[in-house]
């Protein structure tokens, strides 16, 4: 056997001679990068990714075919477990979601509250989906900066419904209760002390020339593509389209609240990374309105026969015992219809598709999660790119596996 | 939303009026012009994202499933709703994923959890389920609790997968299913093995 030298082996290779011999690799489905339980199949010629193909499933729980099974608020809980990091908007939005179908209205208490909630829990995604990033990357010390943040949003979601992790906060037609009168000089505090983080991780992160050099025009990703993946959040902002839901299609009264949205340029990881750093700077802008603005009043809507009573209520007046007795052992008695709400949440639109035949169960209940959809896109943005570049596209598209799989 | 009207009239392979119900536009479309339908909203009528596909069991009617398309606008902020009515024996529906890309994920889901086929679809095969699984769970005539099943063989060994040991699942509510008491998982199951396994702990 003749054995060439390095020197020419190297030479062939650049000639393309060697070129053309794929290797296939399992990336996953547990791998620190890929957050979860996501698996991908690369086939590899030399380091470059010639083609991505996404294994999904490994969290599957059948959620959808819960939710046929209980009453619309039974699976209140079963929300805190799509988005694991931000159960609060997940909350939100499925309350709204029964809440259309219902055709019923929340007070602006409600409504106000909501916001909050679904800001935290914005704040609260991007701060862990940026601190992997840079973990990811190489940038271990970002990491430790958020997660003492983020402990501070588990604070708050402790005090105002209880729990620090799986909060099932909201309730249909309103809220499982009040906001304590403690939480409000809370929030504004913690308002006051994460700007200095943020800026602390822009120091960090924005101009590091290792952290840019790892991401600028990494998984690129044009407009049109992103609009037939059907990419949204962060991640279709980062493409240059301007589409927020709560700008297109205000809901839960962001229209009483001055913002701006975050447009990225080229729709590469540097991109997505920079839209989801100026969004938390916004949601603190929203955060403020909302605690300056705080409405009094009800925090849940009248409809009796809808909204659970308070539990003073229930326990000393008859109507409400009834009403509570009802609610609970049959459910609300839903319309018949169908109704689609989505909402902005963290990783992009969570929508639910509610198939109501009357009565307290849901016929059909469709998740249109964010990240399901968000991943179909890894085969096109890690075409010609390296292994190593893998793990900066997965932390910039920013998925939670529980969403996804459901 | 005039405009919206006018071009639904024109949608190829519309059935029946238009159905709206809170502020939502429901239209049904042919099964066989469904890829026509589509086509036109997307090149005709700038309905350029497909934000989810949704299959439906309607068990107990005729014909028993539907696919259900979100179609969005981004230049014109709005949503239509396509419906497919899909007869048991013939399950099969065109792939739309040559008009959306983003298709092809939401119509393996589908064909996963009710086994509906899609035509042209690129690489239809199960998404959430494992390649192999013998049952479509998302259907009405699947118990909540599971179907026992061979697990295939993996890196810790193969198995079964049991059906979930509380008969139906915890607080499972069914309108009109009797009273509360009856519910109760703990109440109904009391069988045998139940009692073994409790006894050998």
């Amino acid at each position: 056997m003749e054995l060439i030298d390095s020197a020419a082996r190297a030479q062939q290779a650049l000639e393309g001679e060697l070129g053309g011999e794929r290797m296939i690799l399992n990336m996953g489905p547990s791998h620190p990068s890929t957050h979860g339980v996501l698996r991908i199949v690369l086939e590899l010629d030399g380091e470059e990714i010639v083609n991505a193909w996404p294994d999904i499933g490994y969290l599957h729980r059948g959620d959808e075919k819960i939710a046929e099974n209980m009453t619309y608020t039974q699976f209140i809980p079963y929300t805190d477990r799509l988005d694991y990091l931000a159960p609060l908007a997940n909350n939100v939005a499925y309350a709204y979601a029964v809440e259309k179908l219902c055709g019923i209205d929340v007070p602006p208490r409600c409504k106000y509250i909501r916001v909050i909630c679904t800001e935290l829990a914005r704040i609260s995604s991007h701060l862990l989906g940026i601190g992997c990033f840079g973990m990811d990357v190489g940038a271990m010390t970002v990491f430790l900066y958020t997660f003492k943040e983020r402990e501070k949003i588990y604070d708050l979601a402790e005090c105002i419904s209880g729990a620090r992790f799986t909060t099932s906060y909201t309730r249909i037609g309103g809220l499982a209760n009040d906001m304590p009168p403690e939480f409000l000089p809370m929030l504004r505090k913690f308002l006051n002390e994460l700007p200095a983080t943020i800026d602390e991780v822009d120091k960090l992160l924005t101009r590091n020339k290792i952290f840019v050099e790892r991401c600028r025009g990494i998984g690129v990703i044009s407009k049109e593509d992103a609009i037939d993946l059907g990419l949204t959040g962060p991640n279709l902002r980062g493409s240059g389209v301007e589409w927020d839901i709560r700008k297109a299609h205000p809901y839960g009264g962001y229209e009483n609240f001055q913002f701006d949205v975050p447009v990225g340029t080229a729709g590469d990881c540097y991109d997505r990374y920079l839209c989801r750093m100026e969004e938390m700077r916004q949601s603190i802008r929203i955060l403020q309105q909302a605690a300056d603005q705080m409405p009094d009043g009800p925090w849940n809507a009248p409809e009796a026969k809808i909204v659970l009573p308070e539990k003073k209520a229930v326990l000393t007046k008859m109507e409400e015992l009834i009403h509570h007795f009802i609610n609970v052992t049959q459910g609300i008695n839903a319309p018949p219809g169908e109704v689609y709400f989505s909402a902005e949440n963290p990783k992009g639109e969570l929508g639910f598709y509610i198939v109501s035949k009357g009565g307290g169960a849901p016929h059909r209940l469709k998740i249109r999660s964010p990240s399901f959809v968000n991943l179909q896109a890894i085969p096109v943005m890690a075409k010609g790119h390296l292994v190593s570049d893998m793990v900066a596209i997965l932390a910039s598209l920013d998925f939670v596996m529980g969403e996804c799989d459901r | 939303m005039t405009n919206l009207q006018s071009l639904i009239t024109n949608l190829p392979g519309r059935l029946g009026e238009p159905v709206e119900f809170r502020g939502e536009v429901t239209v049904m479309v042919d099964r066989a012009k469904i890829l026509d339908a589509c086509r036109y909203l997307k090149e005709q009528c700038g309905f350029d994202m497909l934000t989810d596909i949704a299959g439906v069991d309607n068990y107990g009617e005729d014909p028993r499933y539907a696919v259900v398309y979100h179609v969005y606008s981004l230049p014109h902020r709005c949503m239509v709703r396509l419906k497919v009515a899909v007869p048991e024996d013939d399950m099969v529906v065109d792939s739309v994923v040559s008009v959306w890309r983003t298709a092809d994920w939401h119509e393996r889901e589908a064909f996963d959890m009710f086994g509906i086929r899609f035509r042209n679809h690129p690489n239809l095969k199960r998404i959430l389920m494992w390649d192999g699984y013998p049952y479509h769970p998302l259907r009405k005539d699947f118990p909540l609790a599971g179907m026992e099943t061979e697990l295939p063989e993996t890196a810790v060994g193969a198995g079964r997968v049991e059906a979930a040991p509380m008969l139906g699942g915890p607080f499972v509510t069914t309108p009109g299913a009797g009273t509360a008491a009856r519910r109760e998982p703990r109440q109904a199951d009391t069988s045998a093995e139940r009692a073994d396994k409790k006894g050998a702990s």
